[in-house]
């Protein structure tokens, strides 16, 4: 048994909690955050941008920064909002959105500044 | 008089042949793949499916003359030969749309595929493909949500969905089952199922199973922050006692409910999907003894008919087979029904095995579920056939796992957005998926000793039901 690692989880520790798409994985740096705004525009997509404090990421409605930037092509532009969103609310996930208009969804949607967990 | 009476028995394709024939768009279409008796010349066999399947009976009767048979009558209107099969043919048959009730898909099959399969002019008889005319198509009901508001419900975009089927399928209290659903939850699947097995039996009543359960469920969405479901399956012996596990799923807070639509059959299964609609739970579907129906090439129901016999009786998930794991399933076939259940316009496609147009009009798309065999290292390759409209279960290769089920569920996670992001990088993930995984599993110790344990997987695609292609 003492090769079993164990699953460090629980519901004391705020480290535990997640927030959906590659939040299993490491932070993201700059030029990898670049390459998902990239294939949001790519896939013909609106981008924007939402945060929350983490202690209410459960719920369905994160704050909208601003508007989603419909039609904007700019890389450039939307990692400029983002950055925005993240030194205005320094403690909060800020997460990119990708909503597709023709799905009614949402094509994609991941955590790229990670809030303090508490 | 219009017509006289004359006693006896006619040629089916007097009748029912009728080469000249254009289908109108509110006709219901089928392919039928036949083998006839020897001595039956096509269009008499062809004719006589077409009658068998709908006004026809053996022999004139007086009755006939009391109606218009002409407009009721099913009209086989062409017949084309099968690549690579010199017995056999299809027989390509027109119904009017009147012959069917509406929003019955129970309706629907006792026609095609009721008498008709064991009429003695046929050797054998395969229904390879419908076209259920749009407007039939608006009177069902169809998925309870659909993928859209599934997506919204459980919150999760931009990747395909997790999940675990729970082992052993049978004997486990209900309270070790509930554990078992816990670990995988927390891990980090969003979904965790019911073996289609799995009832009310005596090892394990529904109720405690409920119980326990949906105490994991919250617990696990409370510790990860993430919405989670476990596909509680209601499938029983009577309606009554389904509505019953169904209505107790709901006061327990439970996001999605199961079912399994050929066994239970499709009166159970249409009603059960307007239950879901009407108390907004998701409805996964089952497919046991599909492959009673649709695995031999020469006789039965092909899975894509299956496939759109359940989008319109009503379903949110399907099982859609994997391509890649221990259970059959001919690649560009299986990607046929794939978009079948997704896509609301599918288009003519004979590599496909595709043999009409298909118009869903404004019926949500169910999410096809690959299920059976899969790990990780089937990651890269199900993300690239799959896509983000699917969810992708697990049993072994989460529960297997040597930490147990919690890391294993995280080995899954960890890969499936590793591809995820290498894809939307610009990767090619069948090419590069050792290295993507690798990569992952630095940051991972449950994925890299997932890596260990399940060796790295070949591709073989060689399939007891293959698309019908030329030999020659």
């Amino acid at each position: 048994m003492s090769d079993v690692q164990d699953y460090k989880s629980s519901l004391s520790d705020p480290g535990s909690r997640k927030f959906e798409t590659f939040s299993y994985l490491p932070t993201m740096e700059a030029v990898e955050i670049r390459k998902q705004v990239e294939y949001i525009l790519s896939q013909g997509w609106n981008p924007a941008i939402e945060h929350t404090e983490p202690e209410n990421a459960f719920g369905y409605f994160w704050y909208m920064w601003k508007l989603p930037m419909f039609g904007e092509t700019d890389i450039d532009r939307v990692l400029a909002e983002a950055a925005a969103c993240h030194r205005a609310h320094p403690d909060n996930h800020v997460r990119l959105v990708g909503f597709d208009n023709y799905a009614q969804s949402k094509g994609a949607e991941m955590v790229i500044y990670r809030g303090t967990p508490v | 008089m219009a017509k006289n009476y004359q006693a006896g028995v006619k040629d089916y394709r007097e009748t029912y042949w009728m080469p000249d024939y254009a289908p109108k768009d509110t006709d219901f279409l089928a392919c039928f793949k036949v083998i006839p008796q020897e001595g039956v010349p096509r269009e008499e066999a062809a004719a006589a499916v077409a009658a068998e399947s709908s006004t026809g009976t053996w022999t004139t009767v007086w009755t006939d003359l009391l109606t218009d048979l002409d407009y009721y009558k099913g009209r086989a209107y062409a017949i084309e030969d099968v690549p690579g099969n010199d017995e056999a043919f299809y027989a390509f048959i027109a119904y009017p749309i009147d012959l069917f009730e509406e929003g019955s898909v129970v309706n629907i099959l006792t026609s095609l595929v009721g008498n008709v399969f064991g009429f003695k002019a046929v050797r054998s008889l395969r229904l390879e493909d419908v076209r259920v005319p749009r407007a039939y198509v608006m009177t069902c009901g169809g998925p309870p949500h659909g993928i859209q508001v599934e997506r919204d419900i459980m919150n999760k975009y931009g990747r395909p969905l997790l999940g675990c089927t729970i082992k052993p399928k049978l004997g486990l209290s209900a309270k070790n089952y509930g554990r078992a659903v816990y670990e995988v939850l927390r891990g980090g699947l969003d979904f965790s199922k019911d073996d289609e097995n799995v009832n009310s039996q005596p090892f394990m009543r529904w109720k405690q199973r409920f119980d326990f359960v949906m105490e994991a469920v919250h617990k696990a969405q409370d510790e990860t922050g993430e919405r989670k479901g476990h596909y509680l399956n209601v499938t029983a012996p009577t309606p009554e006692e389904m509505y019953k596990r169904a209505e107790y799923a709901k006061e327990l807070g439970a996001p999605i409910i199961m079912h399994d639509y050929l066994t239970g059959g499709f009166t159970a299964n249409t009603g059960l999907a307007n239950w879901c609609r009407d108390n907004g739970l998701l409805l996964h579907i089952h497919r046991a003894m599909h492959a009673v129906l649709d695995r031999n090439p020469n006789h039965g129901i092909h899975f894509r008919v299956l496939t759109k016999m359940l989008r319109l009786s009503g379903g949110d998930h399907l099982h859609s087979g994997t391509v890649v794991g221990k259970l059959e399933g001919d690649r560009d076939a299986t990607l046929g029904w794939i978009d079948l259940m997704r896509d609301r316009y599918i288009k003519e496609d004979r590599t496909r095995g595709i043999m009409f147009d298909q118009d869903w009009g404004s019926l949500p798309g169910v999410f096809p579920v690959a299920s059976g065999g899969i790990h990780v290292w089937h990651m890269p390759a199900l993300v690239s056939i799959f896509g983000d409209d699917s969810i992708l279960q697990f049993g072994g290769g989460t529960l297997g796992h040597p930490w147990g089920n919690a890391a294993g569920a995280a080995a899954n996670r960890v890969s499936l957005e590793a591809c995820v992001k290498a894809r939307n990088e610009g990767r090619e993930l069948e090419k590069e998926g050792k290295d993507i995984l690798t990569e992952a599993a630095k940051h991972s110790p449950e994925l890299k000793m997932a890596m260990e344990t399940w060796k790295e997987i070949k591709f073989e695609f060689d399939t007891v039901d293959k698309l019908d292609v030329v030999h020659r």
